[in-house]
């Protein structure tokens, strides 16, 4: 039965658009695990630059331990992804030959490493966020996705904490240390935004409400860092959109580039 | 005689966690069910520590040898991650020989996303003093944090909670 232009219930009727309706939904599916699974790795390999060049050896230890279980959250969700690909998509093919303009992290993730504040300040904001959209996907509608989010909310307990000791030390500590969390706050605040849009396929698939806890807990530990909370910044977005910062086409390049030289490479 | 399944118990209590040789996956509460499809065919169900646990592929592996050793023929390997595992899955077998191995087994306590929050002592494996200090919540691995004793002034892992 055709019923194109035809009333809502002629549509849902409709074999056709039952179809188009549940291949728009799986589209949004993907997207919406690419969108979690990127994040991770973006985030995952950019504290993975720290390895051997921490400040002290027991904090180089620490983010490469972070940096691996963010690595870890991305396998799960490409696996995840492969699977809802279907064909021959791997965890490694979508990680490794998207283009930048196919990646859909937040832009927050994708910023330089800077100094030790940078890297901190970036971690505390990311993985507060991460703590309670987690908090709300482990009762996701879809198993696999809320099974994911239930595991990794174990480990980015322990990343909000390590993070707010940091940025409680270094706000609350010398003179120097305050600056550079002032010049950290001044580079990464205006992308904090984008972690609260959602994205066209995330309105389709579900969103979680987690402004006004990530905020509380971002102006708790502000406060005791002695750190005031920004206001009227202007923000910036575009990476859910595949719209990024060149800094996300450099760390493709570093990241990619063995893949795409020498496909299916392994050692 | 021992049933199949006594038999398999064994083969995959063979199997060690790479990182902590003195670990079984049994001990772990790594291996969630045995399945039998039919007398050929195998399925071992298994939920990963930590997400980024780079040991669970080595354990996958060593999984699989095992069984091939033991004459199957048709293995599969299954991972689930929900329910989520837990530090409460490891047996006090488990925690006994982490400890023999000086590492301090987990004490279960949820843990939190408090700054400085004040941690519930933990007890130097070597020496048995409760006088011990954090000094990173990561340590040698994803799972382990590192402390020192005040007392005896070693260092040492704890397995920590989850």
């Amino acid at each position: 039965m055709k019923c194109h232009g035809g009333t809502e219930t002629q549509r849902n009727l409709c074999n056709l658009c039952a179809s188009v309706a549940k291949n728009n939904m799986n589209k949004s599916l993907l997207s919406y695990t690419l969108y979690l699974a990127d994040n991770a790795l973006i985030i995952g390999h950019r504290n993975s630059e720290w390895c051997g060049h921490g400040p002290v050896l027991e904090q180089d230890i620490a983010i490469s331990n972070i940096a691996l279980d963010c690595i870890g959250q991305a396998r799960n969700f490409y696996q995840y992804a492969a699977q809802l690909t279907g064909g021959d998509a791997t965890e490694d093919s979508l990680a490794y030959l998207r283009d930048t303009t196919d990646f859909k992290n937040c832009l927050l993730v994708e910023q330089p490493n800077g100094d030790w504040a940078h890297t901190i300040l970036r971690q505390f904001l990311f993985s507060t966020w991460q703590y309670y959209f987690y908090a709300a996907l482990q009762k996701s509608k879809d198993e696999q996705l809320a099974a994911i989010a239930e595991k990794a909310l174990k480990e980015v307990t322990y990343h909000v904490r390590w993070s707010s000791e940091w940025v409680i030390r270094l706000g609350d500590g010398t003179e120097e240390s305050k600056q550079r969390m002032l010049k950290a706050i001044d580079s990464l605040w205006m992308f904090t935004d984008e972690l609260f849009i959602p994205a066209d396929f995330e309105s389709a698939i579900e969103t979680a409400d987690t402004k006004n806890d990530w905020l509380k807990k971002v102006s708790t530990v502000f406060q005791e860092a002695t750190l005031e909370m920004p206001v009227n910044v202007r923000m910036i977005t575009g990476g859910k959109e595949g719209k990024h910062t060149q800094h996300l086409e450099e760390i493709l390049n570093e990241m990619q580039m063995l893949q795409r030289m020498y496909p299916g490479a392994e050692w | 005689m021992k049933t199949i399944d006594e038999n398999i118990w064994s083969i995959l209590a063979s199997v060690s966690d790479p990182e902590v040789p003195v670990l079984s996956i049994i001990d772990l509460g790594v291996v969630r069910d045995v399945i039998i499809p039919s007398p050929d065919e195998i399925e071992i169900v298994v939920t990963p520590t930590y997400t980024g646990c780079p040991a669970m592929d080595v354990m996958k592996i060593n999984i699989r040898m095992a069984l091939l050793a033991a004459g199957f023929k048709s293995i599969t390997i299954k991972e689930v991650l929900s329910p989520a595992w837990s530090t409460a899955w490891m047996s006090d077998a488990g925690k006994e020989k982490l400890k023999a191995y000086g590492i301090a087994p987990p004490q279960y306590q949820k843990p939190t996303t408090d700054a400085f929050a004040a941690e519930e002592s933990v007890s130097c494996p070597l020496c048995n003093s409760t006088d011990t200090k954090l000094v990173s919540q990561f340590g040698s691995t994803a799972c382990k944090a590192l402390y020192q004793c005040n007392e005896c002034k070693e260092p040492f892992d704890y397995f920590k909670c989850h």
